[in-house]
């Protein structure tokens, strides 16, 4: 019990072990890994027609209707292709490093509300075969903490692909994949905490049940700069572009997965498009309500003719789309950063106004739990927060002079 | 069940921690250490220290050992060592395997004579549970932030110590430059 407890706080598998549950979550497992590939191969159409017509082109339009199946096509492709192992690689950790990125892509999506019913108090519960339990695979405890271990493994996948291709530019692309991935992880658990404070609680289901109505969104409760902060680290730690140095063309071949062909460049690939699918999903569940339907004050947009319980999963994919669509205009429109901008923006913006903001809002917890004035509070800390800021550009100003005395680069 | 767990993950430790030792290959040591570590957080999911587990991964795993794989990669000191060579002479070998006996007896001793005293007393933790599943969590922030605050901000300030004598000893001055 204690091993399951991990798992899920889910009332499907309180009690003994009988057949429908274990049905229920093999049926659960089998369908969140077909949905995460066939959303996969779709999100691949939907990038390459979006951007083509950002572009003036026409995009994939040969392989079945609107061009559908051109993932497919070209999945069947890379399969029959060659399998090749370059002589200075290091065979088994060459091998591992596909799996080290398609795997934990996986994993994040299991814990993220595909539905259910968080109308009137449900708390997200549904009814299947006259089993209880929640439309989301596991919903361990230690919820958005998962996600964070799991995006936390995935820089392995990277990493260790560039270094044991054997070859210069791949290193270099993981090289900058782990500093840039590690630094902007920071600045995501930050913004992610500020979620965490505002909900009181860590499961992904409880963060959305938290959020009934468009003024408890999180977008809101914790006032727009933690979504912003987590939108733009995300970016970052998906290695989408305008972040995307780890696998620059222009400047390293192909990067990190410049040695890889056939399958496991497929699985590369998969595992990217994967990420950004989760990635997406994660945001919805944490800013804007998951599968809660949009309810303004006391007026819920209803869905007709489907059940509450599929309502769920209906918001969610239309919310889903809208960062879908975002992530391939940001491709569409933003140019590549550069590295020493990367870590600029990192360490010198994000991390210290994650920080700042995140403390601004346990202030106006504290406030708000001892019954002090928040008219008092919020512009208090506020003003703390602005004169940190403050002196922090001074001692940047000061320390970039320093330097510049001193005649070091960068 | 749990001692199916406990020797699943008691292997991953030991097998983790044979590789950092025995492997030539630093990038191998280091991904051993990976198995170790998370071995342990399954130790930690199987006492129902979800929390514990969480940090593990996200800190060691997802933090510190990219970061030794981060400069072993850009020093370019991924050769294979050649285990063979003796580093400090004929001495130093036999020296090693004296001590860490030694050392794992006291362990040993230790362990068995302190074996009352470990077993756990007091009201006991509480655990993740369908009506609280955040109770578990609320423990540990209660005891870190509360019982335990002065020994917790003592150790962040010895980090933050660190950080900046880092930053001074890896800093070089305007006259070593020019002298050098």
């Amino acid at each position: 019990m204690n091993v399951l407890s991990f798992l899920a706080i889910d009332p499907l598998l309180d009690g003994d072990l009988l057949w429908t549950p274990l049905i229920i979550v093999l049926l659960k497992v089998l369908v969140v890994f077909v949905v995460g590939l066939v959303a996969t191969m779709l999100m691949v159409w939907f990038e390459r027609k979006a951007i083509a017509g950002m572009q003036n082109r026409i995009g994939p339009n040969k392989a079945g209707p609107f061009g559908l199946l051109q993932t497919l096509a070209d999945g069947i492709k890379l399969f029959f292709k060659e399998d090749l192992l370059p002589e200075r690689a290091d065979k088994f950790v060459f091998r591992l490093a596909p799996y080290l990125s398609f795997v934990p892509a996986f994993l994040a999506f299991a814990i993220i509300p595909l539905g259910g019913d968080f109308r009137d108090g449900n708390g997200g519960f549904v009814t299947w075969f006259g089993e209880t339990t929640r439309v989301q695979l596991a919903d361990p405890p230690i919820g958005v903490l998962f996600a964070l271990a799991i995006s936390s493994i995935a820089v392995y996948g990277i990493m260790l692909a560039g270094w044991s291709s054997g070859s210069k530019y791949p290193l270099l692309g993981s090289v900058r994949a782990s500093a840039q991935m590690v630094s902007y992880e920071a600045s995501l658990g930050l913004s992610l905490a500020a979620v965490i404070l505002v909900c009181g609680t860590l499961s992904t289901s409880g963060i959305v049940d938290a959020q009934s109505s468009i003024g408890s969104w999180n977008l809101v409760a914790t006032g727009v700069v933690p979504f912003l902060i987590f939108l733009v680290s995300a970016t970052a730690e998906l290695n989408r572009p305008p972040f995307d140095l780890v696998e620059a063309e222009q400047e390293l071949v192909g990067g990190f997965n410049t040695e890889y062909s056939s399958i496991r460049f497929a699985l590369f690939f998969l595992a990217e498009f994967m990420n950004t699918i989760t990635m997406s999903a994660f945001i919805v569940t944490l800013f804007f309500g998951g599968p809660q339907p949009i309810t303004i004050g006391d007026t819920t947009l209803d869905i007709p003719l489907i059940p509450n319980a599929l309502e769920g999963t209906v918001w969610l994919l239309l919310k889903v789309l809208v960062f879908l669509y975002i992530y391939v205009w940001f491709r569409g429109t933003l140019p590549r950063f550069r590295y020493d901008q990367l870590m600029d923006l990192g360490w010198k913006f994000l991390i210290p106004a994650s920080l700042g903001w995140f403390m601004l809002l346990a202030a106006q917890r504290l406030a708000d739990d001892r019954g002090w004035d928040q008219w008092l509070v919020v512009p208090l800390s506020l003003a703390v927060i602005i004169i940190a800021f403050i002196m922090m550009q001074l001692a940047f100003r000061s320390s970039d002079r320093n330097r510049e005395a001193e005649g070091v680069q960068f | 069940m749990e001692l199916f767990v406990f020797v699943c993950a008691a292997l991953m430790v030991l097998v983790g921690a044979l590789g950092v030792v025995l492997r030539s290959n630093p990038v191998h040591a280091a991904l051993s250490m990976v198995l170790t570590l998370f071995g342990i957080a399954v130790l930690f999911v199987s006492r129902e220290a979800n929390f514990l587990a969480a940090v593990q991964v996200i800190v060691y795993a997802g933090a510190i050992v990219v970061l030794f794989l981060f400069v072993i990669m850009l020093l370019g000191v991924d050769r294979a060592e050649d285990l063979r060579a003796e580093p400090l002479g004929r001495i130093q070998r036999p020296l090693a395997i004296a001590l860490g006996l030694g050392v794992f007896a006291v362990l040993t001793t230790a362990v068995v004579r302190a074996r009352e005293s470990l077993r756990f007393k007091g009201e006991g933790i509480q655990t993740a549970s369908l009506e609280d599943p955040d109770g578990n969590i609320r423990q540990i922030a209660r005891s870190i932030f509360g019982n335990y605050v002065v020994a917790f901000e003592l150790t962040s300030v010895l980090l933050i110590v660190a950080v900046v004598g880092t930053v001074v000893l890896a800093r070089r001055r305007k006259s070593d430059r020019t002298s050098a």
